[in-house]
């Protein structure tokens, strides 16, 4: 007989906890990211394809910044700037000059950064896994009731809270927010007001790559490689939740990308989860479904409520 | 030497001219007006003069500088604002912030400050909103708030789109009351308005447009006065009746 680390025999809940957890900590990842894509619809109306790229050339850049032999503590700070440059840069390059084409040009346009950039890093990486440094403190191993875990995904959720509370104050409370907000409904009478529209867009643009740097250095201590192609599934799960929780909507955003991140870790769990609770004999294989649940749950919410859980209703701008 | 001037000024969208050459002047002081059918132009000519649309020709003169080619945010520093046509409030924003976001480019805090409890005091009911998001507004509140709005940003000049579209017979009649009081306090209005008896009643000085072009000009009497402008306008019938 096994024992639990209560010295009790195990439950079910010894079993879910830890799949919960790791659960919370890829929500709060996904929350970073997804939050992007968020901010980019309310302003543009502008599905940022690239933003997943993104995330994943902050990982990239990490690599190679650690490499050259700079102390960690210097390459994180390094890394948010870099990839804030990258966000500001691609925000002015592609989709700039197209702000009066039609909308389809500019979403065009997102799809044809996000092959650049993932091509930038292949003929960079030649194709091969790159290791991600190991960041000191965040990469100790923890022992949290019965679950055993890195610290990053203890300090995830905790962290996510606070930049999402920093942000939200940042959009209610201060000048550039409320500009944010304004740009976000009616540029035209933004420009009357003597708003620049494009300082706005940009400073957009600034927040969200700086989040998706943020979750690249948190979800990548928990991969151990990164690879050109690894920004594609987690920038699609944010995405994912983003229109979960109605896309345009910040909250909406961040519990969409708890949801999932929690579902699909449960998911992954489920064959164990269900083994323990003596529901199952054997192995189903539902831990194959994880990816598939995520995308599932894409269609229905555009089939049942395309508005999301929190979205208004989309109305065109006249 | 007026505080707005445009000369010969062209406008076309995608090869329509929706502006034939038009020149007129806003004197320091005046109430003057715009009035016209539908698609005569008064819209674009707003839109021009306040950077949103680049004319094809004619130049643009604000105090004597040459403010043709200035952006929007530029023209709003120089001291033009424009209350648009619709309203356009912003629905998601408070009333309060509202009246904020005009004063964006201003750095004199205190004077802000100043200057909404003066939005306060022309439009009490804005006051009683404060903290309601500008979208419940009725609709002659959110022109209310359009207005104070534009005074936020300490204009010379505030052009206003049809202020008076949509509204309840009253809520036009408060409208023009505060025209006339912006006035008072020494502020230029250029003033649209389908509207034309009211408009042609509160103004010093009217311009008629015709597709494009200006046909008309005088004082807002003269033009009252004038038989094509009853016929055309104010749909009195004289012998023959009135063009629709």
């Amino acid at each position: 007989m096994q024992y639990n680390w209560k010295g009790c025999v195990p439950t079910v809940w010894d079993t879910v906890f830890p799949y919960l957890l790791s659960g919370i900590s890829v929500g709060g990842q996904y929350a970073l990211i997804a939050i992007g894509y968020t901010m980019v619809y309310g302003i543009l109306r502008l599905i940022n394809f690239a933003h997943g790229d993104v995330f994943m050339v902050a990982g990239i850049v990490m690599v190679y910044i650690a490499a050259s032999g700079l102390p960690l503590w210097l390459c994180i700070p390094l890394v948010l700037l870099i990839t804030v440059g990258i966000g500001f840069l691609i925000e002015r390059v592609a989709y700039k000059p197209l702000r009066s084409a039609p909308r389809m040009s500019v979403m065009i346009s997102a799809i044809g950064v996000s092959y650049t950039l993932q091509n930038l890093v292949l003929y960079i990486t030649g194709g091969l896994n790159k290791q991600y440094p190991t960041i000191p403190w965040i990469s100790e191993t923890v022992v949290i009731g019965p679950a055993k875990t890195k610290l990053v995904t203890v300090v995830t959720p905790f962290l996510v809270i606070l930049l999402v509370f920093a942000l939200v104050t940042l959009i209610n409370k201060t000048k550039i927010g409320m500009a944010m907000r304004a740009v976000s409904k009616d540029f035209e009478t933004s420009q009357l007001m003597g708003i620049k529209i494009n300082n706005v867009i940009s400073a957009t643009f600034i927040i969200g790559s700086f989040l998706a740097g943020v979750g690249s250095v948190l979800y990548f201590t928990n991969y151990p490689t990164v690879i050109q192609t690894s920004g594609a599934m987690p920038g699609l799960k944010a995405f994912v939740a983003a229109v979960f929780g109605g896309i345009g909507s910040i909250p909406g955003a961040v519990i969409g990308a708890f949801i999932i991140g929690v579902m699909e870790n449960i998911i992954k769990g489920l064959d164990v989860i269900l083994f323990k609770a003596g529901i199952t004999s054997g192995p189903l294989g539902l831990a194959t479904f994880s990816d598939a649940f995520t995308f599932a749950l894409l269609i229905i919410i555009l089939v049942v409520k395309p508005t999301g859980l929190f979205g208004e209703k989309v109305t065109d701008k006249v | 030497m007026s505080l707005l001037k445009v000369t010969n000024l062209v406008v076309s969208y995608g090869g329509i001219e929706a502006l034939k050459g038009i020149s007129f002047e806003v004197e320091q002081g005046q109430i003057v007006t715009l009035i016209g059918a539908n698609g005569a132009g008064k819209s674009t000519t707003l839109r021009t003069i306040s950077g949103l649309v680049a004319p094809r020709d004619g130049r643009i003169y604000f105090e004597g500088r040459d403010i043709t080619d200035y952006n929007t945010q530029k023209i709003v520093e120089t001291g033009i604002a424009m209350v648009p046509e619709g309203r356009r409030v912003f629905p998601n924003l408070t009333v309060l912030e509202n009246l904020r976001i005009g004063a964006y480019l201003r750095k004199d805090k205190e004077v802000i400050e100043e200057d909404i409890n003066y939005v306060y005091d022309l439009f009490p009911r804005l006051k009683e909103r404060s903290w309601q998001l500008a979208g419940t507004l009725s609709g002659g509140e959110q022109q209310m708030l359009a207005v104070g709005r534009a005074v936020m940003t300490r204009p010379k000049l505030i052009m206003m789109d049809e202020p008076s579209l949509g509204l309840a017979p009253l809520v036009v009649k408060d409208i023009f009351r505060i025209i006339q009081t912006l006035k008072g306090t020494g502020m230029t209005v250029l003033l649209i308005e389908q509207n034309a008896n009211a408009a042609l009643h509160a103004c010093d000085y009217a311009y008629v447009m015709e597709t494009g072009r200006i046909t008309m000009t005088g004082t807002g009497d003269e033009l009252l006065a004038s038989e094509a402008i009853q016929e055309a306008y104010l749909g009195k019938q004289a012998d023959k009746p009135a063009r629709s």
